[in-house]
């Protein structure tokens, strides 16, 4: 579905990402993983549009496409959710959820449009009950006194509402608890069961063996190793993020 | 927000979260809770109590001295009402008290000098008064939004912090004011018809200058609260970054904020011009601590984010308020600027405790 071919990127003298190969299926979670430094969130932040690759071709259901900015990515179906959640606190979830994109009455026309409240919780509810996330008591609830876990599902819900077919999330689980992790591992295998292509950057090997269908490591900008899921080990794992062996270089799949 | 108009399901959510909130509180919790989000009405309450109690009767406690105070408050409504949407991007507008001086000083110029020549004005006649009078609102509002569109451009394109620009444009606009005026009253009053229709003009009862801060108020409430505009302005003052990531011009969203603050300045600085025929730097030289006051004092977050336009709309009676039993009491009405110093100083208080207390 999302094809990266031979992706470069630079800044300055320094090479982030040399000719990096990447995919994402339909229905498939890629895990990204990889030592601090070695490009992952370059790689992301080049899909998501706020950095241009020197170099490569991003192929997008067959067809070669440019992202240019944040709006390009979301127009074509690809949103990320980064780490440090773009949820304003004192907003509660439907708003979080419509944030930019509110559905409106248009009683004068480009003039006063007010906002369409209840359309838009019924939305907001059919859209969490469909992805299963159970942990939300009341959608008028403020995010800030949401756990991390909800907060995460509700970032990741409302990326995913937009007809998008490529969800990127950046350390999902980075910060939660256990049975908070537990919740938003489980929204990641609904996004699969609905189709979506997700790439996941984690640095939890133990959550990336559970939840990725391909894991793929980089390793100081290069594509290091491509793992099918029951394939590998921990260790095989970390043998390729360290570079201790070098393992199926680039992906054959 | 939009309790009322939602449907059953939406209530019974709604009821729900409440409760939950409510049980993991203590008792002691759940009072503070209780004195937090009635505290303005105690204290709005205990103000008219003390002076009624301090004050001859029928003088404080009346129907024609609350019309009074309505009519002095009709102008710290507006600008509390422009206040409300700065302070919930997060941020400040400490020149509203300028902007409506210098948009009052050049409408009213202009209202004399289009009202006849300067002898026929100073025998008190204004043979051109309606024209004048349309022109010289118009120049105040237009001045007015100018002055809130240069904040807005300078917070926005040199990233300088609200508080700098405003105090900034605070000054410029004083001392632009009295180099307009020359630091005297105008020559004349404005025109009478002015004063009439508009200052002392009453309607079912009302000063007119409170029904339009009553029409400003239910205006500013729809907006805040049921158009995308308020949802904007809090979004931006919630997480700014998080507002631009998903789309929101958040640049043109605090220009327009403020801006919007300039507008009702202006809208303020033409009551003013109805209301006491002229104007003068020395009785706007606590509307900045008046409106502002107003604002933190009903319920408005200084963090930004979080506000209330009715609030705002019953903490602007806390000044005039004072002010008015005050004077009836024969004390120095300067106290009333120390009353809302302290005011202001305990709500930022407890704000912070409350906060602190929610992220826990």
């Amino acid at each position: 579905m999302l094809e990266l071919r031979g992706i470069s990127k630079h800044f300055g003298a320094v090479q982030a990402l040399t000719e990096v190969d990447f995919e994402v299926y339909p229905g498939e979670v890629v895990a990204l993983v990889g030592d601090n430094g070695a490009g992952k969130s370059t790689l992301v932040k080049c899909v998501a549009g706020t950095h241009a690759p020197d170099d490569g071709k991003i192929v997008f259901e067959g067809r070669e496409v440019k992202i240019a900015s944040p709006s390009d990515a979301t127009h074509l179906g690809i949103e990320t959710v980064y780490q440090d959640l773009a949820l304003c606190d004192n907003l509660d979830v439907v708003q979080n959820m419509f944030l930019g994109r509110e559905r409106v009455q248009r009683l004068i026309p480009l003039a006063v449009e007010p906002l369409s409240e209840i359309e838009m919780e019924k939305q907001a509810l059919d859209v969490l009950k469909s992805l299963r996330v159970t942990t939300i008591d009341s959608v008028r609830t403020k995010v800030v006194s949401l756990s991390g876990g909800q907060r995460q599902s509700v970032a990741i819900s409302k990326a995913v509402m937009w007809n998008s077919k490529v969800v990127l999330l950046d350390e999902p689980t980075a910060a939660l608890g256990v049975a908070q992790t537990e919740q938003v591992l489980a929204l990641i295998a609904q996004l699969r069961e609905q189709g979506l292509g997700v790439v996941v950057i984690s640095h939890n090997l133990a959550e990336v063996l559970d939840v990725a269908d391909r894991i793929v490591v980089l390793r100081l900008g290069r594509r290091a190793a491509t793992f099918e899921r029951g394939e590998a080990t921990p260790d095989d794992v970390v043998a390729a993020i360290t570079g201790a062996r070098m393992l199926k270089i680039g992906g054959n799949r | 927000m939009a309790k009322g108009k939602m449907g059953s399901s939406v209530k019974h959510d709604v009821i729900a979260a409440e409760d939950v909130i409510t049980s993991e509180l203590t008792r002691g919790e759940r009072a503070l809770d209780l004195v937090w989000r009635s505290w303005l009405f105690i204290f709005l309450l205990g103000l008219i109590v003390f002076f009624w109690s301090q004050t001859p009767a029928n003088s404080f406690l009346t129907g024609s001295n609350f019309k009074l105070i309505a009519l002095n408050t009709s102008e710290v409504i507006l600008l509390a009402i422009g206040e409300t949407f700065v302070i919930v991007t997060a941020g400040i507008d400490l020149s509203i008290g300028g902007i409506l001086l210098i948009a009052g000083t050049c409408g009213g110029k202009v209202m004399l000098a289009l009202s006849g020549t300067h002898a026929q004005v100073q025998m008190g006649l204004y043979p051109h008064a309606t024209t004048a009078i349309c022109v010289g609102i118009a120049v105040c509002i237009v001045m007015g939004t100018a002055w809130g569109l240069v904040n807005g451009l300078l917070i926005t394109l040199l990233k300088l912090p609200p508080f700098i620009v405003t105090l900034g444009t605070l000054g410029i606009t004083f001392g632009l004011s009295d180099l307009i005026s020359g630091g005297t009253n105008f020559f004349a009053p404005v025109p009478p018809s002015f004063t009439d229709k508009i200052g002392n003009g009453t309607f079912l009862g009302l000063y007119v200058p409170i029904w339009i801060a009553i029409f400003f108020l239910i205006v500013a409430h729809i907006v805040y609260h049921h158009l995308r505009f308020g949802r904007y302005t809090a979004a931006v003052g919630s997480n700014e970054e998080g507002a631009r990531r998903t789309g929101i011009a958040v640049n043109r969203q605090i220009v327009k904020v403020y801006a919007l603050a300039g507008f009702l300045a202006g809208s303020a600085a033409v009551l003013d011009l109805a209301i006491f025929t002229n104007i003068s730097r020395a009785s706007h030289s606590s509307d900045n601590l008046n409106a502002i006051g107003a604002v933190v004092i009903g319920g408005t977050s200084l963090f930004g984010g979080v506000g209330t336009i009715i609030g705002s709309a019953i903490g602007a009676f806390i000044p005039t308020i004072a002010q008015n039993g005050l004077v009836i009491m024969n004390v120095p009405s300067f106290w009333q600027e120390v009353l809302v110093g302290v005011t202001i100083i305990f709500a930022v208080y407890l704000d912070q405790v409350r906060r602190r207390r929610s992220s826990k």
